[in-house]
């Protein structure tokens, strides 16, 4: 008995002793974790807090009917509806680029590719969303708005919105064009080859088969690719201008929400004003306006996945 | 005969339209549509080569010596990006630093630690909304959190005389690492999930203990692909320019910073800055500041490839 007893013992101190820090370490990874709870909070509480203080001052109703956004005037018009429709024309615009151009690229790569040259095609689209945005920028004031200016619309000023329109379109097509081939190559290999049998051919296969079987998941991508076009911040500050538009007409200048963010933030208005708590205000309504949309496409993409396994 | 005419007639009333079309037709469409599907994919590689090209027909008139010794300028010939390199060389340094522990402690906890239960599920949704928030946001944050030391209500954290850290590299960086540790967190626990159970297994079988087998068998195992990923957050982090602009990088610093206290411009903000200005030489600064960053991405993501391929093919997809 004591011969068994001893052991047993000591293998019991040794699991406590162990479980002490293994609890210990438990509590350091979880706290890792939190860091990005905490990051969230931080962010809802910054902008609300702020953002609330901005509306005891400016009506709410006034902030989202307004049409005059002209915080830093001496006639101060608070209205967002010239940024939101700034930022809706290059949202819309550029999904208008990239949802076929994404989507047929997905195509592409997943019904025609042969494998050789998927794994060259690939990761080359998906180098044009690892290019940092001020490039984007850059390429869009000198190449595409003088181009614009010379063989389009010669009566455009120096920043336009369709050249922004162009670059962020291109930006957010490896989102689309990467989720949605991964949609596509999730369809059982049998429903094709069901409509194969009987006499399909790619066309019909990819659009009746393999498309509406893998919809749910490319909606998901075209939800969250106009989500990051709408959060895009460099290319629309250097290349759409910053003046508030309300307008639709893509050949003019206009200012984004996170266009206006960046010109106070590179101003030197003093901070505590109301002129400085407009970026908590106008950044709560882009928070929201992605979270939603965020929201969105992860619920699709929940479903979608329910679907096969 | 009355019985055939009768059959054809059933028959033609059943015929699906697409039985109608010749097969020629269809054969022609399908042509058509491969051809759609081609030029669609091709479109954004070849505006990928114009983009390339037009930077390096202007990257290149200030590509010399001077241009990685000299702080900016107002004139042109003379003005260089010593400072935006040394800043982004700062600030990335202290994200690493950070990212790398508090991304894969996390991953571990969620991968090897965490019961499956609502507070782990609210943690993993929380980390991929984070994914998806506009990084701007996470510029306000640092403005009013790490600049400032303060969420907008109660009192700030000061020590003296100063509150927060500043407008200075500090904040950078922390401000960078919180924006990109989903993208690190995610890539560990992919990473990490690819790890065989049967490794883990055998390392309890023998009595390991989860530290043990975690810090032993699974992290070693993982690294290649958490390496991978990392690499790719960094080079994320290293363009992002609207966050550094929110906290305040200046954009005309002729000097690099001492401590991680200075002030500090980085690349990307340069690069704004002389793309800013009207003038055509300015352009061709931020083309040759472009190539530069261009140049760090490139050797970056060449060693993350390097890296998948030599250490990792296990653990590569």
């Amino acid at each position: 008995m004591s011969i068994e007893v001893n052991p047993l013992e000591r293998r019991y101190r040794q699991n406590f002793r162990s479980n002490i820090g293994g609890h210990l370490i438990g509590a350091i990874l979880f706290l890792c974790a939190g860091v990005t709870v905490v990051t969230t909070i931080g962010i809802v509480a910054i902008l609300l807090i702020e953002g609330l203080s901005f509306f005891t001052e400016v009506s709410a109703f006034e902030f989202f009917t307004g049409t005059k956004w002209t915080p830093l005037f001496t006639s101060k018009g608070f209205g967002v509806l010239p940024l939101v429709s700034g930022t809706l024309l290059i949202g819309i615009g550029a999904a208008l680029v990239a949802l076929p151009l994404g989507t047929l690229t997905a195509i592409y790569l997943s019904e025609y590719a042969s494998p050789r040259v998927r794994s060259i095609l690939k990761p080359s689209v998906e180098v044009l969303s690892g290019i940092p945005t001020v490039v984007y920028g850059y390429f869009a004031l000198t190449f595409i708005t003088p181009f614009i200016k010379d063989y389009i619309w010669p009566d455009a000023g120096p920043y336009m919105a369709i050249s922004a329109i162009i670059v962020v379109g291109i930006m957010i097509v490896p989102i689309i064009a990467s989720i949605s081939d991964d949609a596509l190559r999730a369809v059982p290999k049998e429903l094709r080859e069901a409509a194969y049998g009987v006499g399909a051919n790619r066309l019909e296969v990819t659009t009746r088969v393999a498309f509406p079987a893998a919809l749910s998941g490319i909606i998901a991508s075209y939800i969250l690719a106009i989500s990051r076009a709408i959060g895009e911040t460099m290319a629309v500050t250097v290349a759409a201008g910053a003046r508030p538009n309300l307008t639709a007409n893509p050949f003019e200048a206009v200012q984004t929400m996170t266009a206006y963010i960046v010109s106070v933030s590179l101003g030197d208005t003093p901070h505590g004003t109301i002129e400085f708590k407009t970026i908590f205000a106008v950044g709560l309504t882009l928070f929201f306006m992605t979270l939603v949309m965020n929201l969105i496409s992860a619920r699709i993409t929940r479903r979608f996945r329910e679907v096969y396994d | 005969m009355t019985d055939l005419s009768g059959i054809s007639r059933t028959d033609t009333k059943a015929r699906d339209p697409m039985f109608r079309t010749s097969l020629a037709l269809r054969h022609f469409r399908g042509r058509v549509f491969y051809g759609l599907c081609l030029a669609g994919s091709l479109v954004g590689i070849i505006l990928l080569i114009v983009l390339m090209n037009d930077i390096g027909q202007d990257g290149f008139e200030y590509f010399t010596r001077h241009f990685f010794t000299n702080y900016p300028s107002r004139k042109p010939e003379i003005a260089g990006f010593r400072g935006a390199i040394m800043g982004t060389l700062w600030v990335m340094t202290i994200v690493a630093a950070l990212a790398f522990p508090i991304g894969v402690g996390a991953a571990l906890y969620l991968e090897e630690y965490a019961k499956k239960n609502r507070l782990t599920s609210l943690i993993q949704t929380n980390i991929s909304n984070l994914a998806g928030v506009p990084s701007i946001v996470f510029g306000i944050l640092g403005l009013q959190l790490f600049v400032r030391g303060t969420i907008g209500y109660g009192p700030a954290i000061c020590i003296g005389e100063s509150c927060g850290f500043g407008r200075s590299v500090m904040s950078g960086a922390l401000t960078l690492t919180l924006l990109i540790l989903p993208v690190v967190i995610v890539a560990s626990q992919e990473a990490i999930k690819s790890v065989p159970p049967s490794i883990r297994e055998a390392s309890y079988g023998v009595g390991a203990t989860r530290w043990q087998t975690v810090s032993s068998h699974v992290l070693p195992q993982a690294m290649p692909g958490i390496m991978t990923g990392m690499i790719l957050a960094l080079s994320r982090a290293i363009g992002e320019t609207a966050p550094i602009i929110m906290i305040g990088a200046l954009t005309f610093v002729a000097f690099s910073p001492e401590t991680p206290l200075d002030p500090f411009t980085a690349m990307p903000i340069q690069v704004l800055n002389w793309v800013s200005r009207p003038q055509a030489e300015f352009h061709d600064l931020a083309a040759t500041g472009i190539v530069v960053l261009l140049i760090t991405l490139l050797t970056m993501n060449t060693l993350a490839v390097v890296l998948r391929i030599k250490l990792g093919r296990e653990s590569a997809r």
